[in-house]
């Protein structure tokens, strides 16, 4: 009951931050809104029972990409205003329709309960969170069963770097060319 | 759930992707350490070192069978002949790309170290026999690629044509991984291959011998998916928008590499997750397969024909081709792996030879690269048009070239599978290409040059690669035994358990 409570609560300030970040007008406004939704979908996650997921969607989600969102808002200037126009005249009427179709979809897998999955897992989840619990599991697998894909991750992030590093240091010979593009002196001080 | 047992770490399957990191790394820290030097000549021979001792590792694992490193990766011929031939690609692309760089004062530690990567990420992608390996390897080429694409410094059509490479490469691969999910979601597993007992190890291909067919729903719609994701990076149609612009903006070295490189590592993972994996579903996904086959040979080959712009002209005959090798897949055969594999290694190697001609011909700041800028070719610099002939023949499908029976094995699968108009539709296709690449030569042959000759400074190195894709083309077209019985010993992995009853498939 207590569990409902709070899966309630959790929701209506999910829906709630979302729908705000929506119609901010203040982009730093509309970051921290996004916050709220991530960490309270973190604590929906840890109702269900997935410690794991719970925390890496607060240190990656809530913690790494939000204050990454927020360098970049404060980078090109919080109080900037764009000019809105829309390059797709119809985008509005088509976003409509398909999310229409999204939650006519989901009602419908709801209310007929069509079996896609064919097995139950949620049985083989409580087992494992009672004994070693779900962040030891989790870790169990990162580095045996998935080891090479571990691995392979940090060649992918090698790759990354070092492209980067390339980008990073010719910015100055493409803008040089570039006539309309504004100096990065000219940037600072704007 | 049992004590922690640590796995079983053996690094003979991914030897050739660590030698390549390693070497890779090592570049960058003794470019580091050496400072700037006028001619930096160590570089291109570091990389040379690498790939080398790459090649030699994959070949060392020739005609083995089985699943490493906990049934991550596959250990078998086919893995072994696709990273036999990405080594070379990757040679002849830092050769040609050495010379590229120092004529247009580019030349960074960066760029060798981007291609190792790329092709230690290929060579990933043709070894995986799990999904999330196929995904990281995927992008780790992709990434390397991307910013290699942008490498023309100053250059505002090459970091263009990078960003829009950049963004829809990214899109698509949240087509990929949308699918990898849905896949967990249907066998509770995103390995291939599974061990002999479905339960304690699942895979997708055990999934499928063993269970009704009454449960493959949400794994066919992920076989959509990751259709869509790989479809892109091979730049078959609906998916292939980005191929012109990416082409036309990268340095042409790079291009050259793109359209061997990518279209075999991703044409690996295609050959094995549907021919092989995905095999008893093959009545789900011919249909979708043999509409992109169709669709990308004909919009190819009829786009090409309106270029004019030598590598936007290459970039849709490489469409065109990506169209001509799904025939192969549709067949879902022994002969159209096999002939998928030699159909990849001739293709590579005789539009790397092309994409070489075109770096040299461009000439500084790759300022000629219109049509026109090839009008009497051969009467300035006949070695050269003879040497783009050779190639354009070659990836025409023209007899005593490499590419001739690259067709004819690639057409004969399908044809041996009863999709003869398939290749019907394929074969007109071709006579289409034929059109363009004849067009051409003809601005080589029997027109005038336009203007004064200006002296190209071709580079031993780029001279060198020329001269060895054109003896392959050339020599693969007179005797391409060897060559072929190399793809049709390079089966794939098998699981050998007989009570499941599907037969193993190889190439």
């Amino acid at each position: 009951m207590i569990a409902l409570i709070i899966f309630g609560a959790v929701f209506v300030f999910a829906l709630g931050c979302s729908i705000a970040m929506l119609f901010a007008k203040n982009a730093v406004h509309t970051a921290l809104f996004l916050v709220g939704s991530q960490v309270a979908l973190a604590v929906a996650f840890l109702l269900q029972g997935a410690h794991f997921v719970a925390a890496v969607q607060i240190i990656i989600y809530a913690g790494a990409i939000m204050v990454l969102f927020l360098f970049v808002v404060m980078l090109l200037g919080v109080d900037r205003s764009e000019v809105l126009v829309e390059p797709l005249p119809a985008q509005r009427q088509l976003a409509l329709a398909l999310g229409a179709l999204l939650a006519a979809g989901i009602t419908y897998i709801a209310l007929t309960s069509v079996d896609l999955i064919g097995a139950d897992r949620t049985q083989d989840l409580a087992a494992i969170n009672r004994n070693p619990g779900n962040v030891l599991a989790v870790a169990r697998t990162l580095f045996s069963r998935y080891l090479l894909g571990f691995e392979a991750t940090s060649v992918l992030l090698v790759a990354a770097i070092v492209g980067v590093m390339v980008l990073a240091r010719r910015v100055d010979s493409v803008t040089a060319l570039g006539a309309e593009a504004p100096s990065s002196e000219e940037r600072e001080v704007a | 759930m049992p004590e922690f047992t640590p796995p079983q770490v053996q690094l003979a399957g991914v030897a050739p992707e660590i030698t390549l990191l390693v070497s890779a790394l090592i570049l960058l820290i003794v470019d580091t350490l050496i400072g700037e030097r006028p001619n930096r000549w160590f570089l291109p021979v570091m990389a040379t070192a690498g790939l080398v001792l790459a090649g030699a590792f994959a070949a060392s694992t020739w005609g083995d069978n089985e699943l490493q490193l906990s049934g991550a990766i596959a250990l078998d011929g086919f893995a072994s002949f696709v990273k036999i031939s990405l080594a070379v690609f990757g040679l002849l692309t830092v050769w040609v790309g050495r010379d590229y760089l120092v004529r247009d004062a580019l030349e960074d530690s960066e760029f060798y170290a981007l291609v190792l990567l790329a092709v230690a990420g290929m060579m990933l992608m043709a070894a995986a026999a799990d999904l999330i390996i196929m995904f990281l390897a995927l992008e780790t080429f992709s990434i390397a690629l991307y910013v290699l694409v942008a490498f023309k410094s100053g250059s505002l059509t090459s970091q263009e044509s990078a960003m829009k490479y950049f963004l829809l490469g990214a899109f698509s691969s949240a087509f990929f991984l949308l699918g990898i999910a849905l896949t967990y979601g249907a066998v509770g597993s995103t390995a291939l291959y599974g061990g002999r007992d479905p339960v304690s190890e699942p895979g997708i291909a055990s999934f499928l011998s063993t269970s009704p067919t009454a449960n493959t729903g949400l794994l066919v719609l992920a076989t959509g998916f990751l259709i869509i994701g790989l479809g892109f990076k091979i730049a078959a149609v609906p998916f292939h928008a980005w191929t012109p612009d990416a082409y036309q903006g990268a340095p042409s070295p790079i291009t050259g590499f793109m359209a061997a490189g990518t279209k075999f590592a991703a044409f690996a993972a295609i050959l094995r997750l549907f021919d092989a994996t995905l095999f008893s579903l093959r009545a789900e996904w011919r249909p979708l397969v043999i509409a992109i086959a169709v669709a990308t040979m004909i919009i190819g080959s009829v786009l090409a024909v309106v270029q004019d712009d030598i590598k936007r002209l290459l970039a849709y005959s490489s469409i065109a081709h990506a169209g001509f090798i799904l025939t192969a897949v549709i067949a879902a055969n022994d002969r159209g792996v096999s002939g998928a594999l030699f159909y990849l290694a001739t293709y590579g190697l005789a539009v790397l030879g092309a994409f070489a001609v075109v770096s040299v011909v461009s000439g500084q700041d790759e300022a000629r690269v219109r049509l026109a800028g090839y009008k009497g070719l051969f009467f300035d610099h006949p070695a050269l048009a003879v040497a783009l002939t050779l190639f354009l023949l070659s990836l025409a499908g023209v007899p005593v070239t490499a590419g001739f029976f690259g067709k004819l094995v690639v057409f004969g699968a399908a044809v041996q599978a009863s999709y003869s108009w398939v290749v019907a539709i394929g074969v007109i296709t071709s006579a289409i290409a034929a059109f363009f690449y004849l067009k051409i030569m003809v601005r080589m042959y029997l027109e005038e040059s336009e203007g004064e000759s200006s002296p190209l400074p071709i580079g031993r190195l780029a001279a060198g690669v020329i001269a060895i894709t054109a003896v392959a083309t050339i020599g693969f077209g007179v005797v391409p035994g060897p060559l072929l019985r190399a793809a049709e010993d390079a089966t794939m992995f098998f699981q050998p358990a007989p009570e499941t009853g599907q037969a193993p498939l190889g190439g």
